[in-house]
């Protein structure tokens, strides 16, 4: 038998596999291919003070390998949020963790209040890092001064595990990571998406209606792999890691760079079903070498 | 109920620019509505990372095989026309709302548009089991070449053409066929490229006709979940994928 529970501060994985926001939907989309139970949890989509209409379309252009999005957060708000999809999936044998974003930091205080008040969520993963909406979610994420602000504001707040998501759209990542670590923050989730851009040769126009959008999918993961070894080097505080996992190597790749858990995002897309697959590959790969626990994969990189 | 399977093409016709692909499950079919989808995973292309979405032509759930016509316009269409017999291909379906089943009474008018024709016949298969209605399809395509398989439509109901350069039927767009000066119809639907599916929807308006249409924007994940594929409506944005891919023009902005 393997041991594969992963123990973050006040939040108790049954495997490092769960769902990356913006992917999953809120797990119900999922349930005729995945047993939500076979995942160490899911991270809902991203979730607002108030309701967001999104970005226009198109808000998607396919890339060698990827994709780029420009949804820009569409939700109904926290409070429809709580009201009527919570009581739907509050239930669901997996960790339910919801993506908390904003526009002002007072928005990512009231929102992250009223899910601290939601007993069968055990955590939040703050969103500073998101490429399409005009103002705040990256703008936060991308100054070490920006997230140090926002994550102590909601840290004042939030009694639960907080996870903060950082943009990979910077110059380094190591010191973005080490000001959420020091303002607070229970773990780091990285990397978001990197911002990008596509063009219609033939009408001269840009594919998406925001011109720009964040790129994501398997052509990000060596550059998500990087930067999760670079961060899990700089800070303390457990490191989830996400970008481009597609399989069960792709995610002990992220576990051996150092991750203590991983997401998987775009790759729900191509295989609905491969979120449990990766749980259950983890498990071969730990039967085939030998390993008894997958704790001891955390930072495993022989160097 | 929502599958992922695996199916082996068992037989193909092709034309200059589409192709029909009989495809074979060894699962039964789950249930499958007139005017839903499925997502066909594409290998081998540089810009086929995302699965396609492709309207379900016809189904027999006797021997567990799904039609699927495709029109050849981009890389991913273009693989998966030129896939041969025995080869695999991977589906996730049955997707979307589908259309939704007239009354018995009703006198029903199927609207396709090029490529747009796919889903019409399975529908109209369904409504004849279900309710018996006498249906009339109304086809049209930029030439004769567009427009294939006309004797499948024949087998289930009155067939009216219109080509734009006038190879076959009447010449013009569907909405200018002469059927719509004679012809009894409380409800349409339409399916097909966005200007001719906006035109009907304006000739449905005038005449005050029951009408839906089936959409066909852009889609990464098929099952709601990704938010790519929305079309404004008068409830907001709506995943198509999801919510679609067929609205009454009501719902719509148009």
């Amino acid at each position: 038998m393997v041991n594969t529970e992963i123990k973050l501060k006040g939040l108790t994985l049954k495997n490092p596999v769960m769902t990356a926001s913006g992917t999953f939907g809120y797990g119900e989309e999922y349930a005729d291919f995945v047993n939500l139970a076979e995942l160490g949890g899911i991270v809902v989509k991203g979730t607002t003070l108030h309701h967001r209409e999104g970005n226009p379309y198109p808000r998607m252009a396919e890339t060698p390998m990827g994709m780029l999005n420009c949804v820009g957060l569409q939700n109904k708000g926290v409070d429809y949020f709580i009201e009527t999809i919570y009581p739907r999936i509050k239930d669901f044998d997996t960790n339910v963790i919801v993506n908390v974003s904003g526009s002002n930091i007072d928005d990512y205080v009231a929102a992250a209040t009223k899910i601290d008040a939601l007993e069968n969520i055990p955590a939040i993963e703050l969103n500073v890092s998101c490429p399409n909406v005009k103002q705040g979610g990256m703008a936060f994420g991308v100054t070490c001064s920006g997230i140090e602000q926002v994550v102590r504001a909601v840290r004042d707040a939030y009694h639960k595990h907080l996870i903060v998501k950082l943009s990979p759209n910077v110059t380094n990542i190591a010191d973005i990571a080490m000001a959420a670590e020091s303002a607070g923050a229970d773990s780091v989730s990285l990397i978001n998406t990197l911002l990008g851009m596509a063009i219609d040769a033939e009408t001269r126009r840009p594919v998406l209606s925001m011109v720009t959008g964040g790129l994501s999918g398997a052509c990000v993961k060596p550059v998500a792999l990087r930067m999760v070894w670079q961060v899990a080097k700089a800070v303390k505080i457990p490191v989830i890691g996400l970008g481009g996992i597609s399989s069960a190597t792709d995610a002990i790749e992220f576990l051996l760079a150092g991750a203590s858990a991983i997401e998987i995002g775009t790759a729900n897309f191509i295989d609905p079903a491969i979120s449990a697959k990766v749980a259950r590959g983890i498990v071969e790969y730990c039967e085939r070498q030998g390993v008894k626990d997958v704790n001891e994969l955390v930072g495993g990189l022989r160097l | 109920m929502k599958k992922i399977s695996d199916f082996k093409i068992i037989e193909k016709q092709t034309w200059l620019r589409a192709a029909l692909l009989r495809l074979q499950c060894e699962e039964r079919l789950p249930e499958i509505r007139g005017g839903q989808f499925v997502q066909v995973r594409i290998d081998g292309g540089q810009h086929t990372y995302l699965r396609r979405p492709i309207s379900i032509h016809d189904v027999d759930f006797q021997n567990n095989t799904i039609d699927l016509l495709i029109q050849q316009k981009h890389e991913g269409t273009k693989i998966l026309c030129s896939l041969p017999v025995g080869a695999m291909v991977n589906l996730v379906f049955p997707l979307g709302n589908g259309f939704t089943m007239p009354e018995q009474n009703d006198e029903i008018l199927l609207v396709g548009g090029g490529i747009g024709i796919a889903p019409l016949l399975y529908f109209a298969k369904t409504i004849k089991s279900n309710c018996g209605n006498k249906v009339s399809f109304l086809l049209g395509g930029r030439s004769a070449d567009d427009l294939m398989l006309l004797e499948r439509f024949r087998e289930v109901g009155d067939v009216f053409l219109t080509t734009n350069d006038g190879s076959l039927g009447e010449q013009g767009f569907v909405t200018q066929h002469s059927l719509w000066n004679t012809k009894k119809i409380n409800k349409i639907y339409a399916c097909g490229p966005m200007p001719m599916m906006k035109a009907v929807t304006k000739v449905a308006k005038d005449k005050d006709i029951w009408c839906e249409v089936s959409l066909e924007n852009q889609m990464a994940c098929g099952i709601g979940a990704c938010l790519c594929c929305v079309e404004n409506t008068t409830e907001g944005n709506l995943c198509v994928c999801k919510e679609g891919p067929v609205f009454n023009i009501n719902r719509l902005l148009w």
